[in-house]
């Protein structure tokens, strides 16, 4: 493949629309305000009564109404929360791409790359068929029961908007995309490896438009008790507001967030033919798999690097070298960051590894220290901070940074925003399972 | 195919069905005309619509055995769905002559593990109805009702720390990616039955790219199981199968009469390796994937998985394939269609054919493997690959049940035995459940 440089016109892949929904707001402009402000997301679950589980609190999208945002809000009467999320996102993205005003050429060649979790579970009624077939005197579920209860207390709309691809299908009917259409689901890489693949389709020729993205929640009773099994979550509630730290020596999970993230990726000869704005360039991708553990990340960093350097690469970036004028040729990484204790130090290994001495000159924040991990759409909202980050000249602090740990230290932009020229950032996701996945975007240049 | 991308070989096919392990099983199935639809024994289904499906059986396959040693303890955190791809990648990797590590650790394996890929489809995976109600059975109201307050306080402990981690959908290629050391690029695909074939574009799109010299590729699925049941009697993709009748004549691909489809267990892993690897190492080749297409459809009731109507957008990742691999219609001898017994699938399928077919339609043979095999939802399409490649290396089509009215669709689906056929190029097209098709071209490799 072609590195950055020597690609053409309709190799080069640009974003032309942005949006998102997130528990800081559902808007691009109130949400980088709040990132600014150095705000916080989290307070108790709302969503169902957590109040004696080991983690009670979230970042949970507040007052969200898509309806206003559609074209017809009784085509998509029966989506879940994850695909309003989605439909809120990409409504924004399309709208900023102007491709209503300015429509792409072919519908045929307009797809969607997804990294969309699973809907949500209709817990109470999942949870009431489930306990009412359990026979406890033989120990096992009674079938015939649980069919019954099955079908006469959930419902057909409800249990088919938890498959993973519903998002996808309710844009695809909103605005009418006719192409090569995924969703992929590598936890908490998915969206950040939606973005990368959309990109690969881009180049490949086989779209002119893809609409590239994440939405997700998993703040539901089964979602909090996985994690809080798993003893990822913070448990640290005294104040919901401090208890993402990542990069910090007292970190102790992450929390959970919601909400989504999409972005409009179109090809430079098609932005230019309908006369659209690039807003950024996306010039490398990189995905392995740690292929280590089921539980545990490599613990070197191998596959985190193995990303990173694949995405230099194919930005055609020396990830060692420097510009003329003394910076690295990355100004800034969105880091994967969730403040558990295993991730946050062997990210700052794993990009040690992959800038050597030049890590120390990168700063590389979490804006996971605001906006909770919005798990398979973390990726996509944090592409977008990198956009603006490019556009305004501005990095978003990692909160809640108080005590440095030596097995993270580098620059994590603590606690408060700063102004920076930065034209090519660099954005992690490392989902649980071992999927790596890093993207590549800098400032767009004619 | 973009000029100067690498050709890329099938050259292993590691099928999981109803029939067993390995394509040998399968194919003697496949072309003595015998269905591996049964009773299912796993649970007392009598109270679904159908109480068969095309399972697999417990002396099929024992998923201790097939795992290396040091993987061994990881099979208590595999969902069925997991133990199916495992099964499916260990076969594949054997049929292809390939060392990894896990099939010899400490001897150097075939591709070297960085160069590795790993694209597998996957469904929602229910969680364990008996392993959940046990655990949840302490935590409820006076009235029997969930109470997350006692579950918080007193019941998370009953599940196992790990319990979650048997359920992400991207487990399936977090344990396959482990145990045969795939480091490159990796992803999971969640469209419904056309993740599978998506999955195979991906690997593809991977390969061509540069980025892995091989990839595991596939999906895999068991909806056998009490959510699956349900989900899919919502979605009224199943035929009714009355109690004690056989199932084996419940499918009816193409037919007039066809009432819906019965599920399979299973789903398949395929290796796709560059022409220059395979050739270099002497590798047996079943079929070259000379072209990928994929679409989406934003028909009225896309969401809520009726295709009907979506012949133009099947019709259409089917002309994308076949561009992509520079061929005409008039090459291809043979199509693997979804094929379900759904009869607005079907119609939408046959509609897709005629419109790139034309009248010769009516005399294209078409796979249909439901009748045999089942829907295997997110392992449909990849066992479908396997039967087409398997098709194309043996110049053989199979033998069909149950059908004798396709005509009236303008297609050749009727029942008849297995017989040789010419075959230069073979098309295995899925159209999934939320509007995704893939479209895989399969060219013989002389």
């Amino acid at each position: 493949m072609n590195t950055h440089g020597q690609r053409t016109d309709s190799e080069r892949v640009v974003v032309t629309g942005m949006g998102w929904v997130t528990p800081l707001g559902h808007d691009i402009e109130t949400v980088w305000g709040a990132l600014m402000r150095g705000e916080c997301g989290m307070a108790p679950i709302t969503h169902f009564d957590a109040r004696t589980f080991p983690t009670s609190f979230a970042a949970e999208v507040k007052g969200f109404d898509v309806a206003p945002q559609l074209k017809d809000p009784r085509a998509h009467s029966t989506a879940g929360l994850n695909s309003q999320f989605a439909l809120g996102a990409a409504a924004q993205a399309w709208a900023q791409a102007g491709l209503s005003e300015r429509p792409a050429r072919n519908m045929r060649r307009v797809g969607i790359y997804l990294g969309a979790g699973e809907g949500v579970i209709d817990t109470p009624n999942y949870l009431a068929t489930n306990l009412g077939a359990w026979d406890p005197a033989i120990g096992k579920t009674n079938g015939v029961e649980w069919a019954k209860l099955g079908h006469s207390l959930m419902g057909a709309a409800s249990e088919i908007e938890q498959e993973p691809n519903m998002p996808l299908a309710h844009i695809a009917r909103e605005f009418g995309v006719r192409g090569p259409s995924y969703n992929c689901l590598t936890a908490c890489a998915a969206s950040t490896q939606a973005i990368g693949e959309a990109c690969s389709i881009l180049r490949g020729a086989e779209a002119d438009v893809m609409i590239a993205g994440g939405a997700h929640t998993m703040i539901h009773v089964l979602g909090i008790t996985g994690f809080n099994r798993l003893t990822a979550l913070s448990t640290a509630g005294d104040d919901p507001t401090t208890a993402s730290r990542p990069f910090d020596l007292t970190r102790g999970g992450f929390v959970m967030g919601e909400g989504a993230g999409m972005v409009i990726l179109e090809t430079l000869s098609h932005a230019r033919s309908r006369g659209a704005t690039p807003l950024a360039e996306l010039i490398g991708f990189g995905s392995s798999a740690d292929s280590y553990r089921i539980t545990d990340i490599q613990p070197e960093g191998r596959g985190a690097a193995a990303a990173m350097l694949q995405a230099l690469a194919q930005a055609g970036i020396d990830p060692r070298g420097r510009r003329p004028d003394g910076r690295p040729w990355v100004d800034y990484i969105s880091a994967h960051g969730t403040g558990t204790k295993e991730n946050d130090s062997i990210e700052t290994l794993a990009v040690k590894r992959v800038f050597g001495e030049l890590a120390r000159d990168i700063p590389m924040s979490s804006v996971k220290s605001m906006l909770g991990h919005l798990i398979a759409a973390a990726g996509a909202v944090e592409f977008i901070t990198c956009v603006l980050a490019i556009e305004r000249g501005m990095l978003p602090p990692t909160i809640n940074y108080t005590t440095p740990d030596p097995e993270c230290d580098l620059d994590c932009v603590p606690n408060t925003p700063r102004k920076a020229q930065v034209d090519t950032c660099l954005s992690n996701s490392f989902g649980f399972g071992g999927q790596n996945d890093t993207v590549c975007v800098t400032r767009f240049v004619e | 195919m973009r000029h100067g991308a690498p050709r890329t070989f099938v050259t292993g096919i590691g099928p999981v069905s109803g029939f067993g392990l390995g394509i040998d099983p399968l194919w003697k199935g496949l072309c003595d005309g015998v269905s591996a639809i049964r009773p299912i024994t796993a649970f007392d289904a009598s109270g679904f619509v159908t109480s068969v499906a095309a399972t697999i059986l417990p002396e099929h396959f024992d998923i201790r055995s097939i795992v290396p040693k040091s993987h061994r303890k990881a099979t208590k955190v595999m969902a069925r769905d997991i133990e199916i791809a495992v099964a499916a990648a260990h076969t594949a990797v054997h049929s292809a002559g390939l060392t990894t590590k896990g099939t010899a650790e400490g001897v150097p394996p075939t591709i070297p593990p960085d160069r590795f890929g790993c694209h597998i489809g996957a469904g929602l995976i229910p969680a364990d109805a008996d392993e959940l109600a046990c655990a949840m059975f302490t935590s409820r109201t006076p009235d029997g009702k969930f109470d997350p307050e006692a579950w918080g306080r007193t019941g998370m402990p009953n599940l196992t720390p790990l319990w979650l981690l048997k359920y992400l959908p991207n487990m399936l290629a977090c344990h396959v990616t482990i145990i045969h050391d795939c480091q490159g690029p990796s992803n999971t695909i969640t469209c419904a039955e056309a993740s599978g074939g998506l999955s195979i574009g991906e690997s593809l799109r991977v390969i061509r790219r540069g980025d892995a010299t091989a990839c595991l590729s596939g999906g895999a699925e068991s909806k056998v199981n009490y959510m699956g049941m349900l989900r899919q009697t919502f979605a009224q993709r199943l035929a009714r199968v009355p109690a004690g009748a056989s199932g084996t004549e419940a499918v009816l691909p193409f037919d007039p009469t066809a009432c819906g489809t019965v599920l399979g267990e299973g789903g398949g892993m395929l290796i796709l390796e560059t022409e220059a690897s395979a050739t270099g190492r002497g590798a047996r080749t079943f079929a070259e994937i000379a072209g990928f297409g994929a679409s989406q459809c934003c028909c009225i009731d896309t969401v809520g998985g009726d295709l009907s109507g979506a012949g133009e957008d099947i019709a259409a990742a089917l002309e994308c394939a076949l561009d992509d691999a520079q061929v005409r219609p008039e090459a291809i001898d043979a199509v693997v269609p979804f094929g379900s017994g759904i009869p607005s699938i079907d119609a939408a399928e046959a509609d897709a054919l005629r419109r790139v077919f034309g009248a010769r339609a009516g005399s294209l043979p078409l796979v249909t493997i439901a009748p045999q095999a089942g829907i295997c939802g997110a392992g449909a399409s990849a066992l479908a690959a396997c039967v087409g490649a398997k098709c194309v290396a043996e110049q053989k089509l199979p033998a069909r049940l149950n059908t004798k009215g396709s005509k009236a669709l303008g297609v050749d689906a009727d029942a008849r035995a297995a017989c040789a056929a010419q075959l230069r190029c073979v098309v295995v097209m899925t159209s999934g459940m939320g509007g995704q098709t893939a479209a895989i071209v399969m060219r013989r490799v002389p």
